[in-house]
């Protein structure tokens, strides 16, 4: 199954190192760079769209249940209890949140790293070798970028059952390891990141395929496997409907299937909600993810790029 | 140079050897070290599940009397089933005009961060990207209470103004709230996939422009939507197998509006409870071969005649 | 989610029909009566130990199985939340079908057990002697176990219905508190009338809500009987409640609120919706969900078409159950009976807030005396205890309740949905429930 749900365009390097001489703040028609007061208006407007429920998570978590259910949505209630909520979310439970934030980082490093380095070399290979069978494995991935990942879940778990691996990690790991797409990134890059000469005189040193790719083409394909990681990790960190069937015990879930049962005490007889754990929670479960985008970001940015200029 | 004997997978001179088949075997067995593992693990996760669904649409499993193969019965019935064809009508109205609203928004946001006339552009790149980080689960959860209809904003906004006016969860809204809340969640992600193309534009084609006395929405009509076309055709794709698989949104505001949001309220909505509440799942994977079929097909339309106008 | 009310039943689900549902596709069933050693077996087992998985999301779960364990230092049980109501039941069945997986002990609401126990997944307990502890349990809940000659759990909650209202509200409006549903209707129509914001009760549709009024007004739309099913959704019972409920439905006087939300919680608090018709289960739920009401509730029998019968339904409770994927099945059935008849176990589970389904705590002083501040310190349990002893007997549910719940929403709720007649809906769901019966291999029939 893919992991990743929204794929990026592959960058065209020639045109990056030719668009190099374009100013780091973009081009503008070129000699006019004055600041637009209305074009900033509308990006506030985004900005506003963008972040006014991130809002609404961040004031919430201040508020206790009982603040929750009185005071007005979109500013503080009365206290300041989100010390008091953060406590209470790592330790409801015997202390189950910190279980399900331990396993989604076994999914996220085993799952999203796997499906990069499969993609990775992959790709490499793809790019820079002609193989017996490359046409096909060519169109067969191209296939399966078509496929929705949601039409394979149901199959995918009764095979599973078959195979005795659900409720196991293995039936959240497994599925995310492949991602075509991720293959394409990063084919699409090292077609041109790659120059066939540096690996051929490398070869001509007497370097093995494996030290090859090690020490010459992962440094130039860097910014690639940076893309197809972050976006692998959002994708595995994300994940909720596959865990959602393939599980029944709650020490495996990731934090977002634990997050959505936790909203589910709510309701029914045994009702005692916990709206304040849940939306406490929720932000603790943005966080990590947002600082690993703002910290690598110069890699992404760059490592998005044209996909149809060079098609 | 000398010829030297090839061991194994160590290529010790790519110019070596006359024979382009040795070659090919040499890169044969190079290729297939880097591609192989990816390829096992694609067959096993995504050829053989898509094998097993379609061996399973072909036989009927029944509470009592067990499994019967039924050949092409459940296709058959697929074709009949209004409960299906409304599930997908309904994800075609949505991606009709979902798609192009986010699409549109994602490029106008793209060219205002392009045109360097924006301060702190950089924080708006990040901030508009953020909602991408949320994962549906939170985003549904969030926008559920915020679309609350008595308690939530919309509730504290229609006693403001006096009027219902904001009614999400009905009927004829449902729709645009869920569409609400996936063009939040990828705006931004489409913004940085635009504006990282218009980025590699070269700045020469710019200043030739300039020179030949072109305006802002000259240039941004015949330099930057024209280089922004491949990317606009992954997005689009993208967004379309996307609208087509439309699932954790609508499942989770179910319990909000459960009357509107019904069992088979899109396709995957429909596969999902074939399976899991009705125990049909025979029926619920030619649901989801069908779905995969008819998505590829559009997918792949949609590339064909994007990048044929690209070569026009 | 509002489907779960239904979990603290009980009562009278005598469901005689079951008879030979059993012997129709059981899969080796669990054919021996009591003794062939039953009890002496459960008793070894203990002795020696072992371990259990317990799916369970009853909040007090946690606490019972450490007593358990206290009390049986060799046997380890392992609690599993495997979800609530529906959610659990679709684990089940998939981990019944793939024939592992499965725990040794499972909750199942009383409406979920038919369709397990047909399936011939659930233990006999016959064969361990616990019919013995029939007269532990009201006749309700034991008939929700004890189907077609076999036991196949134990009960651990009931849930009759009542009518809890909000005393200020009433008080306010100048309301009558209703004991028929004449008196009932007109009371919604003029507290609407009064405050639009304000409606006497919420309901959007809910298929438990549904069977049990259905139940409370004599009606008995599904018999099964082997693999033979009947479907009635416009008999005489189900008929009365729909043309009264119509009334509500149609004159858009019910709250468009779905239970358990947010919005249904704050709605409670602030007397927006000012009665709940809903299961004995119900006191914890608005403690916990609604302090902003507390002081203003009161509790009352249900209202009645004639006005001098009691007679309710039950809605919502369920039992634990062996399945017969159990490794250990003699251990399982020992924890389920510790589980919901020691005293120690009993008194935990109703410490966390259920209603029991044991005639000694029922008729216990103590129960009967609680005095709760959040309904002004009304002796609630008393009308309680009074509704569970009304509970109407002869109901029974489908041997795929579970899925036919799952539609109602489809069907029946586009009447709430149009505020259109509730019998158009019936029909519509009567409709799907034939045509699924039927392509599942059941003879389906509608009448």
């Amino acid at each position: 199954m893919s992991t990743l749900t929204r794929p990026a365009a592959a960058v065209d390097d020639s045109v990056v190192r030719r668009s190099r001489r374009r100013s780091a703040k973009g081009s503008g028609s070129g000699l006019r760079e004055k600041k637009s007061l209305p074009l900033t208006a509308i990006m506030i407007v985004f900005l506003v769209y963008s972040f006014a429920p991130l809002f609404y998570l961040i004031v919430n978590s201040t508020k206790s249940q009982d603040d929750l259910l009185s005071t007005f949505g979109l500013w503080f209630g009365g206290g300041f209890d989100l010390f008091a909520n953060i406590r209470d979310v790592f330790t409801y439970n015997g202390g189950i949140f910190l279980q399900w934030f331990g396993n989604t980082l076994l999914y996220v490093v085993v799952g999203a790293g796997g499906a990069t380095f499969l993609a990775t070399i992959a790709g490499y290979g793809l790019a820079k070798f002609r193989f017996v069978g490359r046409r096909l494995v060519f169109a067969v991935v191209l296939g399966s970028i078509a496929i929705p990942g949601t039409a394979l879940a149901v199959p995918t778990f009764l095979l599973f059952s078959k195979l005795g691996l659900t409720n196991t990690p293995w039936a959240i790991i497994l599925p995310s390891l492949v991602s075509p797409f991720g293959l394409y990134l990063v084919w699409t890059y090292a077609v041109d990141a790659i120059p066939t000469e540096l690996l051929e005189a490398a070869r001509m040193d007497g370097a093995s395929e494996i030290r090859i790719f090690f020490t010459i083409a992962v440094k130039l394909l860097t910014p690639g496997i940076v893309t197809v990681l972050l976006f692998s990790v959002v994708a595995v960190w994300n994940n909720y409907f596959l865990p959602l069937i393939m599980l029944s015990d709650p020490r495996w879930y990731p934090l977002t299937v634990g997050l959505n049962q936790w909203s589910q005490q709510a309701s029914g007889v045994a009702a005692h909600p916990i709206y304040n754990l849940v939306v406490t929670g929720s932000l603790l479960t943005i966080i990590p993810i947002v600082v690993v985008f703002l910290l690598l970001q110069r890699y992404w940015q760059s490592g998005l790029g044209a996909g149809g200029v060079k098609e | 140079m000398s010829s030297r004997a090839i061991t194994g997978l160590r290529t010790k001179r790519a110019l070596d050897v006359p024979g382009r088949r040795r070659r090919k075997t040499r890169g044969s067995l190079s290729g297939w070290l880097f591609v192989g593992p990816f390829m096992v693990v694609l067959i096993a996760m995504l050829i053989v599940p898509i094998g097993y669904a379609l061996y399973l649409s072909l036989f009927r499993d029944q509470l009592i009397g067990g499994n019967h193969f039924v050949g092409l019965a459940n296709y058959a019935q697929l074709l009949q089933d209004s409960k299906f064809w409304s599930g997908f009508l309904r994800v075609l109205v949505f991606l009709v005009i979902q798609v192009p609203i986010m699409l549109v928004l994602a490029l106008v946001a793209a060219l205002a961060l392009d045109s360097a006339r924006v301060h702190a552009a950089g924080f708006f790149r990040i901030a508009i990207f953020l909602p991408y980080a949320v994962p549906g689960v939170v985003a549904a959860l969030i926008w559920g209470f915020i679309y609350g209809p008595q308690f939530g904003l919309t509730g504290s906004f229609n006693s403001a103004i006096g009027i219902d006016l904001l009614q999400p969860f009905t009927p004829t809204w449902i729709l645009t709230s869920i569409g609400n809340i996936v063009t939040w969640e990828f705006l931004g992600y489409n913004m940085i996939i635009f504006f990282a193309a218009l980025r590699v534009v070269p700045t020469d084609l710019y200043e030739a422009a300039a020179l030949d006395g072109a305006g802002p929405l000259r240039t941004i009509l015949s330099i930057k939507i024209p280089a922004l076309r491949g990317s606009m055709v992954i997005a689009t794709i993208f967004s379309i197998i996307g609208s087509f698989q439309l699932f954790n949104e609508p499942n989770l505001l179910k319990s909000l509006a459960p009357n509107v949001i019904g069992t088979f309220f899109t396709p995957n909505m429909y596969a999902y409870n074939l399976s899991f509440a009705g125990q049909q799942f025979n029926y619920s994977a030619t649901v989801a071969i069908v779905m995969g079929v008819i998505t590829a097909v559009i997918a792949y339309v949609v590339q064909v005649r994007g990048t044929r106008t690209e070569n026009r | 989610m509002h489907k779960r009310l239904r979990m603290v039943v009980g009562a009278a689900l005598t469901t005689i029909a079951v008879t030979a549902a059993l012997t129709g596709c059981s899969s080796g069933g669990s054919g021996s009566t009591s003794g062939s050693g039953g009890s002496s077996a459960v008793t070894a087992a203990l002795k020696k130990g072992g371990t259990l998985t317990y799916w369970s999301w009853t909040p007090s779960g946690a606490a019972q199985v450490a007593a358990f364990e206290k009390a049986y230092p060799q046997v380890k049980v392992k609690l599993v939340n495997a979800g609530t109501g529906n959610d659990e039941y679709t684990k089940l069945q998939n981990a019944i079908k793939a024939g592992s997986g499965a725990p040794d002990v499972a909750q199942i609401e009383y409406y979920a057990m038919p369709q397990f126990a047909l399936a011939g997944s659930l233990s006999d307990l016959s064969q361990y002697g616990f019919d013995s502890l029939k007269s532990k349990y009201t006749s309700g809940t034991w008939g929700s176990v004890d189907l077609d000659g076999k036991l196949y759990g134990l009960p651990q909650d009931s849930g009759p219905m009542a009518m809890f209202y909000n005393k200020t509200v009433f008080d306010k409006y100048g309301l009558t508190v209703p004991t028929t549903w004449a008196q009932y209707v007109d009371d919604a129509k003029k507290l609407h009338a009064a405050n639009p914001d304000a409606y006497l009760t919420s309901d959007t549709g809910d298929a438990g809500f549904t069977t049990s009024m259905i139940w409370q007004a004599g009606g008995k739309p599904f018999t099964t009987n082997g693999t033979k099913v009947t479907v009635n959704l416009q008999d005489a019972g189900t008929k009365k409640w729909a043309d009264t409920w119509n009334q509500l439905v149609e004159n858009k006087l019910l709250a468009p609120t779905p239970g358990f939300t947010d919005d249904w919680y704050k709605q409670l608090a602030n007397g927006d919706i000012a009665t709940q018709i809903t299961g004995a289960w119900f006191p914890g739920v608005i403690e916990s969900g609604a302090k902003g009401g507390s002081g203003d509730w009161r509790v009352a029998p249900i209202p009645t078409y004639d006005g001098t019968t009691a007679v309710t339904a039950e809605n919502g409770g369920g039992a634990q159950a062996v399945l017969k994927q159990s490794k250990n099945q003699a251990l399982a059935a020992g924890f389920v009976k510790w589980l919901n008849s020691s005293n120690d176990s009993v008194s935990t589970f109703l410490s966390s807030g259920g209603f029991p389904s044991t005639t000694a705590t029922l008729s216990s002083s103590s129960f009967l005396a609680s005095k709760p501040d959040y309904f002004a310190k009304q002796d609630v349990n008393t009308v309680l205890a009074g509704a569970s002893d009304s509970v109407k007997s002869g109901w029974s549910y489908l041997p795929f309740q579970v899925y036919a719940n799952s539609i109602y929403a489809d069907t029946v709720g586009q009447a709430y949905q149009n505020n259109s007649d509730l019998n158009a809906g019936l029909k519509a769901w009567q409709a799907a429930i034939v045509k699924y019966g039927n392509q599942q291999g059941f003879t389906v029939t509608s009448k």
